[in-house]
C-alpha cells in the first residue's frame, strides 16, 4: 500500500483494468468466439453434406438419409469408368501449363516497362490496362468468335490459350504493383555494375519479384482450371476437347440423375485446387492481399 | 550487347564535343524507346487484336443482321429498336442483373467484413479461421454449384432434411422463382473467401494507437468499429464494392450451370440437349446469359452485338461513376492517395 516509491508512469501502463470492464471483454471474447465457431461450421457443412453423398449409393442418395450406410468408396473409381475425367484432366492439364507460360513469358516484360522505366505515355497506357481490366469479357467475345472461326479453331484449345501469349491484363497489373515494391538500390546498383535494362530485368528483377510471379502463376492456374465461358463457348460441340470444368456440368446428363456419382466427381474436382492451396497456402494469402492493399 | 549508356556518357565528357554528346545521348534515349516498345510489343499486339479490333467490330456488328454464314447485312438501329422495345426478355435479364448488384453485393461485403472482425477479434487460431473461411472460395465456381444444387434440392436434399428435423418446412430453393436467386446469393456467401481475407488483412493492419487513443475518449467497441476500423480500411472497402459490381455486371458460370442442372433434376429425364436458359421461369436469366444464348446458341450475332455494346456502356458508365466519386466516400491515410 504504501510503496509510493514505485514510478508512477509504470503504475499507470501495469495497472489492471477494473474486474467489470475485465468481465465485459472475456464476455464479449466468448461470445465472438461461439458466434465464429457456428459460423465456420456453416462453412464446412457443404464440404461434409458433399462429400457424405459421395460415398452413398444411389438409392440413398436419393432418400433422405444424411449418413452413408455401407460407405461405396467404389464412387470414386466409378467415375473414372464412367467418365472421360482421365481426357478431360489432360485437357485442362493443356489449357492451364501453355496459358500460365505464355502470360508469364509476355506480361513479366510489360509490368517491367510500366514499373521501373521512365517513358512518356506510361501512366496512360497503364490507366487502358487498367480499363481493359474492368470491362466484361462478354463485350468483346462475339467478333473474337467469329475471327476464330475464320481460322478454323473453334473446336480447339487454341482460342483460349493464344490470347495469354500476348499479355494479360491482371497479371499485369499485379505483377507492376510487385515490381514497385523492389527498393530502387537493387537497380541502381545494377546499372553502377555496368548492367543494361535488360540484364536487370532478367537478373536483378526476375530474382526479386519471384513471389509476385508465383502468386500472378498461381492465379493463372486457378483462372484456367475453373474458367467455364470460355470453354463452353469454344469448345462445346467438341466432346474431346473439354476440360474439366465443362466435363463436370455434363456430367450429369451423361449419367442423368447418379447424384452419388455426380458428387464424387465434384469432389474429384475440387481436390486438386485444395491441395495446391496447403501446398503454396504463403503464396496464396499474400497474392490475394496484394489485390486489395495496393488497389 | 554493346556500350552501356553509362560508359558511353563517361567518354563523352571527357574528350569529346558538345555535339558528339549531343548525338550519343540522343542515340541513348533512341535505345531506350525502341526497348520499351520491345517489352511492351506483346501487349500493344494483344491489346490491339483482342481488345481494340473487338470493340470497333462489335459496335459495327450491331447495326447489322448477322448469323456467322452470310455475310453481314446492314439493318441500321433495327436491333437496337427491338433491344429496347420488343425483347421480351431483355427487361427481366437487366432487373436480374441489377438485382445482383443491389442485393448480393452488399450482402457478400457485409459477410466478409463480419467475418473478417471476428477473426480479427479470435485470441488464438486466426491462421485456421482464415483456412477454414477461404478454402470454399477455391472451390470451382462449376463444381461449388453442382455441390449447392444438390444439398439445395427441395425433396431430399440435405439441407431442406435438416430443416425438416427442427420442424422447419424448407423453400423450393432452386425451383422455385422466388428463391433461385437467394440461393444463387447463399453460394455467393460461401465463396466470399477471397475479399475476406483481403478485409482480415487490413483490419489486422490499422495501427493500434488508433484504437487506444479512441478508448481514451471513452468510445465502445461499436463506436471504434465506426469511427476507426471503418475509416482506415475504407480504400479496402470500396475496392471490395468495385470488384464486386464488376463481377455482377458479369454474372455467368453460376447462374447458367444452376439453371442447367436444377432444370434437368425437374424433368428427371435423361435428354439434356436444350439448355433452359434461366431456368426456373427466367428468373437466372442474368444478362450475360441472354447475351450468350442470342449469340452463340441462337446465332444472332448482330443482334448480341448490341446487346454487348450496351454491356459496354453500362459497365464504363459505372467504372467511371464508382472511380469519380471514390474521393467522397473514402479516407485516404497517405497524402497521395
Amino acid at each position: 500500500m504504501s510503496s509510493a516509491s514505485v514510478p508512477v508512469a509504470r503504475e499507470l501502463v501495469r495497472r489492471k483494468p477494473p474486474a467489470s470492464v475485465r468481465r465485459r471483454r472475456f464476455l464479449l471474447g466468448v461470445a465472438n468466439h461461439s458466434l465464429l465457431i457456428v459460423t465456420a461450421a456453416l462453412f464446412i457443412a457443404p464440404f461434409v453434406f458433399i462429400a457424405l453423398t459421395a460415398l452413398m449409393t444411389n438409392d440413398q442418395a436419393l432418400s433422405s438419409h444424411l449418413w452413408p450406410h455401407p460407405f461405396r468408396w467404389q464412387n470414386f473409381i466409378d467415375v473414372f469408368h464412367r467418365s472421360p475425367l482421365w481426357r478431360w484432366t489432360l485437357n485442362t492439364l493443356i489449357y492451364s501449363g501453355l496459358a500460365t507460360l505464355g502470360l508469364l513469358i509476355s506480361s513479366i516484360p510489360v509490368a517491367y516497362a510500366l514499373s521501373r522505366m521512365r517513358w512518356r505515355g506510361r501512366n496512360a497506357v497503364f490507366m487502358v490496362v487498367l480499363i481493359a481490366l474492368m470491362l466484361p469479357p462478354q463485350v468483346s467475345v462475339i467478333p473474337l468468335y467469329v475471327m476464330w472461326a475464320k481460322l478454323n479453331l473453334v473446336g480447339t484449345l487454341w482460342p483460349l490459350i493464344i490470347p495469354n501469349w500476348l499479355g494479360d491484363a491482371f497479371s499485369i497489373f499485379l505483377l507492376r504493383q510487385f515490381m514497385l515494391t523492389i527498393p530502387q538500390e537493387y537497380l541502381d546498383a545494377a546499372r553502377v555494375d555496368g548492367c543494361g535494362e535488360f540484364r536487370i530485368l532478367t537478373t536483378v528483377v526476375l530474382r526479386l519479384a519471384k513471389p509476385g510471379i508465383a502468386a500472378v502463376a498461381l492465379f493463372s492456374i486457378l483462372y484456367t482450371f475453373n474458367d467455364f465461358f470460355l470453354p463452353l463457348l469454344y469448345t462445346i460441340d467438341a466432346p474431346n476437347k473439354w476440360v474439366v470444368s465443362i466435363g463436370l456440368e455434363q456430367f450429369r446428363s451423361l449419367h442423368q440423375v447418379q447424384w452419388n456419382l455426380t458428387m464424387a466427381a465434384t469432389l474429384l474436382v475440387m481436390a486438386p485446387v485444395i491441395v495446391l492451396f496447403f501446398l503454396a497456402q504463403k503464396a496464396f494469402v499474400e497474392g490475394v492481399t496484394l489485390t486489395g492493399v495496393k488497389g | 550487347m554493346s556500350l552501356t549508356p553509362v560508359a558511353e556518357t563517361g567518354a563523352a565528357t571527357t574528350v569529346a564535343p558538345v555535339t558528339d554528346r549531343r548525338r550519343a545521348r540522343r542515340r541513348a534515349a533512341w535505345r531506350r524507346r525502341r526497348f520499351v516498345l520491345l517489352l511492351m510489343s506483346p501487349w500493344i499486339i494483344g491489346f490491339s487484336v483482342f481488345f481494340g479490333y473487338p470493340l470497333v467490330f462489335t459496335a459495327y456488328l450491331s447495326f447489322t443482321h448477322y448469323d456467322l454464314l452470310s455475310p453481314p447485312r446492314w439493318i441500321g438501329i433495327a436491333n437496337y429498336q427491338y433491344l429496347f422495345h420488343q425483347d421480351p426478355q431483355v427487361w427481366g435479364a437487366v432487373k436480374n442483373t441489377l438485382w445482383i448488384i443491389a442485393i448480393a453485393v452488399p450482402l457478400q461485403v457485409l459477410s466478409a467484413f463480419g467475418i473478417a472482425l471476428m477473426v480479427a477479434r479470435a485470441r488464438r487460431g486466426i491462421g485456421m479461421f482464415r483456412t477454414v473461411f477461404y478454402l470454399p472460395a477455391l472451390a470451382p465456381p462449376v463444381a461449388a454449384t453442382l455441390g449447392f444444387v444438390y444439398l439445395l434440392n427441395p425433396a431430399t436434399g440435405p439441407v431442406n432434411v435438416v430443416l425438416r428435423h427442427l420442424g422447419l418446412n424448407g423453400p423450393l430453393w432452386f425451383q422455385s422463382p422466388g428463391w433461385s436467386k437467394p440461393s444463387l446469393v447463399l453460394l455467393g456467401i460461401w465463396g466470399v473467401g477471397n475479399v475476406m481475407i483481403i478485409f482480415l488483412a487490413a483490419i489486422l493492419d490499422v495501427p493500434k494507437h488508433l484504437y487506444e487513443s479512441a478508448e481514451l475518449d471513452g468510445a465502445g467497441p461499436l463506436q471504434q468499429l465506426r469511427w476507426v476500423t471503418i475509416p482506415t480500411i475504407s480504400p479496402v472497402i470500396l475496392f471490395s464494392i468495385v470488384i464486386g459490381v464488376i463481377a455482377g455486371l458479369q454474372y455467368f458460370t453460376q447462374a447458367y450451370v444452376a439453371a442447367d442442372i436444377a432444370s434437368g433434376q425437374a424433368s428427371q429425364a435423361g435428354d439434356q440437349t436444350v439448355n433452359n436458359y434461366g431456368y426456373p421461369e427466367g428468373s437466372t436469366l442474368f444478362y450475360p446469359v441472354l447475351l450468350y444464348e442470342q449469340g452463340f446458341r441462337h446465332f444472332n450475332m448482330g443482334y448480341a452485338s448490341a446487346l454487348a455494346m450496351l454491356l459496354l456502356g453500362v459497365a464504363f458508365a459505372v467504372t467511371l461513376f464508382i472511380i469519380v466519386n471514390s474521393r467522397k466516400w473514402v479516407h485516404y491515410a497517405t497524402p497521395e492517395g
